[in-house]
């Protein structure tokens, strides 16, 4: 909880419920989430063919089915040779035949490369939105909680998939059966059409109308949903809590209410959509009789020419108007919805990332004769390469480890200024402890020495180098850093270790851990390096995460270290080890260290007071005891109950 | 912040994660979930006798479809046209009236059985004990209630309506083919079982498909999860392209058994649809010969009509399968969301004799034993504590050293396996629970503000309480911070109390506990994130404050415990040291190793 967190969208909580579930400019995201799938666009184009294709073939069977009707019919008006029309109709039905088999291969053609372009589409978002993820500043992640970025990787991108795969064929192959029949039934019969298309405004009236209400309903509902499942969340989080204020039944009634509104609203949704079905597959068969009706009178008075099986097939067209417009208004809300998540990971892909216009690297350096010489192998000595443009040339210069603050300010959020003038030197090699009270600014000094956060005003200088000409990989690379919220990854502890650089040896990784005095446990588990830890290394104590991560750091064997003193929940006899750990470590690297310990803090060169975003006291701790002033204070005190 | 809590965290999960295997749905589970319908039974038991009428209606339709053609089209009479028009029509109409009747009861039941079923799980959840919550994980009992109340829920709607609606319409229509002609009926016959066997095949492969699908899924969105939480480390050792890599590798797993298992729909559904497909040209091929040969009385609006059954009973029989898999899908939410409505809070007022508070603060341990569920061995064992009304006592110990579990088991947020716990001189077991916990206030180690304003966060003290007598106790927890916001007691806290910093959330919920005036005060660790000035006033102001209250101070920093009345070290669930400074930094090697530690001297 240390880190610091800014949420500033709060506020707007309320609007957003509703408005994050409609795209504010679809066109504008439908254009973009087709960019992502622009080399598939042979397969679309082949996709199409096999849908049109697909509805082909069904449509082709309504034909050849009023044909087969009509050789039926003529039978029975004419009494032709039976054996004639027996070989013709089974030449017809094989024909029919033959059409459905290829419908159906069509279908398959279609469904398969649709199946490549969203699964591959899909896979193409992702890691996009998780390589510019990697790649967003800090304060991306400050201003959003982990569950907001986690649902554009889940509920947003399954929207997303959702929509790819079934949605927009459906939709397609909805539109080409409703043309499609609709250009059968022309050809069919003009007139009866007419009496189709009167019943097809009907239907499009109930489709519209009911889809409306409906619309309103579940945004309701998805609205109603996400506050019972926060308020859901927040109380089973907090429950023992709840228990210990004995506010169970408090918590009940709070929960019975959202509970009560959210049944309300689900109940209106799911009638809506559920009895679309009934109602417009039952006005389908009134549009039969209508037709029916229609068309029985046409033949009575002798004005259709293709009588009864030409009506028969007529009928049976008709009715499949009502499946692909029912289709259509059901996926309609699911469309709208993955509309606004597919809005909301294009945001996440157009947000600025971390700059770095940095152009001096930091290299592996021979110190010779003749001066610096650039090396490929880990030498343990370091040189800045700086490439100047002007002249062409490359010049290197020593990596020393002196840091430098000159007049830095930086805040958060514009109003409040959390560092104000901060100036300092570290020479090389020096422990700088940083101390002062939590909120003070001591973790904003660390996190602006590594770039977490860009400086407003002022300059940082590394080895008299401005840290923004300094390529980020490499300023980073040059320190390691023991945060106070330790973070494992899953995978062995050798792995984990070996995070801090990736062509340790194993020997190396061993020498890292024995510094880190973190062998000891790591010896006493049943698979020693080779345990795997699960979910953040949960399977682990606290202090066993802590010894993990200082070991980690050894592994980067960085010339500048931050460490973030962890404040409690370690027993003595593992503090000791940890400290004596990060003692190992420090020796002969510049470090900056966010003290709690009062050891710590006396055994550091220079003692920087922290206070307010300001530094008010500076000096060696005997120096600062002698001033009396605030460390003076803070040291006492903490012997002090008053 | 601090990530201990009771017990170790994991093991939990593990034990959760086996539970999942290895439960299946009993009867008494079904039985259980059943009576979730209560308040509900009318629309339940209306929406499939709606069905029934709709489906018989929708059977009928296509018969009459049929006479229309015979005895109207194909003769030319018009007014048996209009008559089976006239018939059909209001067929259609009985049947849009009944469908529409049938999805709004529906709608109305399986909501209403959602609903019940989540309440009944919260207010459950809400008298689990601490035992009883540690069994399941948190994130386990969110899903439960969300995700899986939504798949039973799903079934529930299919078990009254479709799984009226398909049999039905299945038998119905192969009735009523075999009626109009039993040998063209045979089709279906012989179609059926190769739909079937294909529909079990297709499951069969899937199944384990969909699973492995799920599996990758979910190693896929450890990765994110992952890099959200250690962003900072991630980038601090440059390994965004490593990362990345790792993101990329799973993604492309995920793909991969992706199409996997999708491409059985993909081939699947085109052959199911050309079987339905085969079926009807066999149907107008058997029938238009029969009809030619005039073997038969088959008649072209008998053809008809069996054109719209080939219809009706392969959807049907497609409705089946999918009820299946519904129904398979569900049955283990079913079993999970059993699971927290069958669980017995662990505490209860079965043993409790009075409803008064307790008399005063003191406390007692007689030959306390203590042990974890799914533990082998006893977290505390035969411990013996005498604890005299408004004395200050702090404890110290190391990690698993059972300070938390020891005072736990004063306001019963667990109960003792072994010996009493007694408060105001009587076992905790003879108050009611909301009794013994109205006169123990407690600041747990893991702090939690809820959303709503500070105002009402702190009001969970006590509701009465006027705004002066709220930012008394803020001051008196050093969180006059308070008065320093805009918007005072009325700023808003998010989810979590996000906006504070971790000290400030600390201070906070010892201005909440303050509130609550105990008789008993315990504070567990919940001073870590504040500095140690602070920390000194917040006991100051304390002692002052609340004269009379005894208060339980369990604290890493020797200084926080340093001026205690009494003060207990504790080391594997034993007290090893008690007494005041002075006394354990001479008589303690354990306590005076720790001071030395910290640079605390002797002198209190």
């Amino acid at each position: 909880m240390r880190t610091k967190t800014f949420k500033t969208r709060k506020n707007s909580d309320d609007y957003k419920e509703i408005s994050s579930l409609r795209p504010e400019n679809p066109l504008k995201t439908f254009r973009a989430i087709f960019s992502f799938m622009k080399k598939y666009v042979p397969h679309i184009v082949f996709a199409l063919v096999g849908g049109i294709i697909n509805v082909g073939g069904m449509l082709g069977g309504t034909v050849l089915l009023r044909e087969l009707l009509e050789i039926v019919e003529e039978s029975i008006l004419t009494g032709m040779a039976t054996g004639e029309l027996l070989a013709l109709l089974t030449e017809k039905a094989l024909i029919m035949g033959a059409i459905y088999i290829a419908g159906a291969l069509g279908g398959m053609l279609s469904m398969r490369l649709l199946l490549t372009v969203s699964t591959g589409t899909l896979y193409t978002i992702r890691t996009e939105m998780f390589e510019k993820m990697e790649k967003l500043p800090i304060a991306y992640f400050d201003r959003r909680t982990h569950g907001e970025i986690m649902s554009r990787y889940t509920t947003d991108t399954d929207a997303l998939r959702e929509m790819i795969s079934n949605g927009i064929p459906n939709i397609v192959s909805s539109v080409l059966t409703i043309t499609g029949v609709f250009i059968l039934m022309m050809v069919f019969s003009p007139l009866l059409t007419l009496f189709v298309i009167g019943m097809l405004v009907v239907m499009l009236i109930a489709v519209t109308v009911i889809g409306k209400k409906g619309s309103v309903h579940f945004l309701s509902q998805q609205t109603g949903i996400a506050r019972a499942n926060g308020y859901i969340e927040e109380y089973v989080e907090g429950q023992k809590v709840v228990q210990v204020f004995c506010h169970e039944e408090k918590t009940k009634e709070g929960f019975r209410k959202l509970n009560e509104a959210l049944c309300r609203s689900e109940t209106l949704a799911q009638t809506y959509a559920q009895i679309l079905m009934p109602i417009m597959g039952n006005l389908s068969y009134l549009n039969y009789v209508v037709t029916a009706i229609a068309g029985a009178a046409m033949i009575a008075h002798g004005q259709l020419e293709g009588g009864a099986p030409l009506l028969i097939s007529f009928l049976t067209l008709s009715r499949q108007f009502s499946m692909p417009l029912t289709q259509i208004s059901q996926q309609f809300n699911g469309i709208m919805t993955a509309l606004a998540g597919a809005e909301r990971i294009m945001k996440l892909l157009e947000e600025e990332p971390e700059n770095d216009s940095g152009y001096v690297t930091l290299v592996n350096a021979e110190k010779g004769a003749d001066g610096i010489t650039e090396s490929d192998k880990r030498t343990g000595h370091w040189a800045w390469k700086h490439y100047h443009k002007a002249t062409d040339s490359t010049t290197y210069a020593e990596w020393k480890g002196k840091i430098e603050f000159e007049c830095v300010n930086f805040s958060y959020e514009p109003s409040k200024p959390v560092l104000k003038e901060v100036s300092f030197t570290a020479e090389p090699g020096s422990k700088i402890a940083l101390v002062g009270s939590t909120g003070a600014g001591k973790t904003t000094i660390t996190n602006l020495l590594n770039r977490f956060y860009e400086v407003e005003d002022g300059k940082i200088r590394y080895d008299d180098i401005n840290i923004r000409k300094i390529v980020k990989e490499d300023l980073r690379r040059s320190m390691a850093m023991v945060l106070q919220d330790v973070h494992l990854f899953t995978g062995t502890i050798r792995e984990n270790i070996r995070y801090g650089r990736e062509d340790a040896t194993d020997e190396e990784v061993l020498a890292a851990a024995s510094l880190a005095n973190a062998d000891e446990f790591i010896n006493t588990l049943p698979d020693g390096y080779d345990t795997v830890l699960t979910a953040d290394g949960s399977n682990l104590s606290e202090g066993q995460r802590q010894l993990l991560s200082i070991a980690r750091a050894a592994a980067a064997d960085p010339p500048v270290l931050v460490l973030d003193e962890a404040t409690s929940s370690v027993d003595s006899a593992t503090e000791r080890l940890i400290e004596e750990g990060m003692d190992r470590l420090m020796k002969g690297r510049t470090v900056f260290i966010i003290a709690h310990r009062l050891s710590t803090v006396r055994n550091a060169d220079v003692i920087l007071v922290i206070e307010g975003g300001r530094i008010i006291e500076r000096g060696s701790h005997d120096e600062l005891l002698l001033k009396r002033g605030r460390y003076y204070d803070l040291y006492t005190g903490a012997f002090e109950l008053s | 912040m601090s990530k201990k809590t009771g017990e170790p965290k994991g093991k939990s999960n593990d034990v959760d994660r086996k539970r999942d295997k290895v439960k299946q749905l009993s009867f008494g589970d079904i039985k259980l979930l059943a009576g979730m319908v209560r308040g509900y039974i009318p629309p339940a038991v209306l929406a499939p006798l709606f069905v029934v009428i709709e489906v018989i209606m929708e059977v009928l339709i296509p018969r009459e479809m049929g006479a229309l053609v015979d005895e109207g089209i194909a003769v030319g009479n018009m007014t048996a046209v209009a008559t089976h028009g006239g018939i059909m029509v209001a067929y259609a109409v009985i049947a849009l009236v009944s469908g529409a009747l049938s999805a709004r009861f529906a709608a109305v039941a399986s909501m209403g059985f959602a609903k019940n079923l989540r309440a009944a799980m919260f207010e459950n959840i809400q008298h689990f004990s601490f035992g009883n919550i540690d069994k399941f994980s948190t994130g386990s009992l969110v899903t439960r209630m969300t995700t899986d109340v939504t798949f039973i829920r799903n079934a529930f709607a299919t078990c009254i309506r479709v799984a009226f609606r398909a049999p039905l319409m299945f038998a119905m229509s192969i009735a009523i083919a075999i009626d109009i002609n039993w040998r063209i009926a045979l089709i279906f016959v012989a179609a059926a079982p190769v739909l079937g066997a294909g529909l079990a095949g297709a499951g069969m492969i899937a199944f384990p498909l969909f699973k492995k699908m799920f599996r990758r899924f979910d190693r896929m969105n450890t990765v994110v999860q992952e890099n959200l939480i250690g962003i900072r480390v991630v980038k601090a050792f440059v390994k965004e392209p490593h990362e990345t890599e790792k993101f990329r590798n799973a993604a492309e797993e995920v793909k991969k058994t992706q199409v996997a298992a999708e491409r059985l729909f993909v081939y699947g559904q085109p052959l199911m649809q050309l079987l339905m497909f085969g079926c009807l040209i066999a149907v107008v091929w058997l029938g238009g010969r029969e009809i030619i040969s005039g073997s038969t009385t088959m008649t072209m609006g008998d053809l008809a009509s069996f054109i719209t059954y080939v219809n009706q009973i392969l959807m049907s029989l497609l409705m089946v399968a999918m009820i299946l898999v519904n129904l398979v899908l569900s049955s283990a939410s079913a079993s999970r969301v059993s699971e927290v409505l069958k669980e017995k809070p662990e505490i209860d007022d079965s043993a409790a004799k009075t409803k008064e508070l307790p008399a005063d603060g003191s406390i007692v341990f007689k030959n306390v034993g203590f042990r974890y569920k799914n533990s082998e061995k006893e977290t505390i064992s035969n411990l013996n504590l005498k604890i005299a009304s408004g004395e200050t006592v702090g404890i110290l110990g190391g990690t698993g050293s059972a300070k938390s579990t020891l005072v736990q088991l004063i306001p019963r947020l667990y109960d003792v396996t072994e010996g009493v716990v007694e408060v105001g001189g009587q076992n905790v077991k003879e108050y009611s629970v909301k009794a013994l916990r109205e006169a123990v206030g407690m600041v747990l180690q893991k702090n939690v503000l809820f959303s709503g304003t500070i105002r009402d966060n702190l009001k969970w003290g006590s509701e009465e309480a006027s705004d002066e007598e709220l930012l008394a106790a803020c001051r008196t927890a050093s969180a006059d911070f308070v008065e320093s916001f805009p918007d005072g007691l009325d700023t808003d806290l998010g989810q979590g109390g996000v906006n504070l910093s971790g000290g400030q959330k600390q201070r906070l919920c010892i201005a909440r506990a303050i509130l609550k005036k105990p008789k008993i005060m315990i504070l567990d660790d919940s001073t870590s994130a504040v500095d140690t000035h602070t920390d000194a006033d917040i006991r100051a102001a304390l002692k002052k404050e609340l004269r009379g209250m005894t208060v339980l101070i369990i604290a890493q920093r020797v200084s926080s415990v340093k001026d205690a009345d009494k003060i207990l070290v504790m080391e594997n669930g034993r007290i090893i040291g008690e007494g005041r400074h002075e006394e354990l930094y001479y008589g303690c090697p354990e306590y005076r190793n720790v001071c030395e530690l910290q640079n605390v001297s002797a002198e209190a």
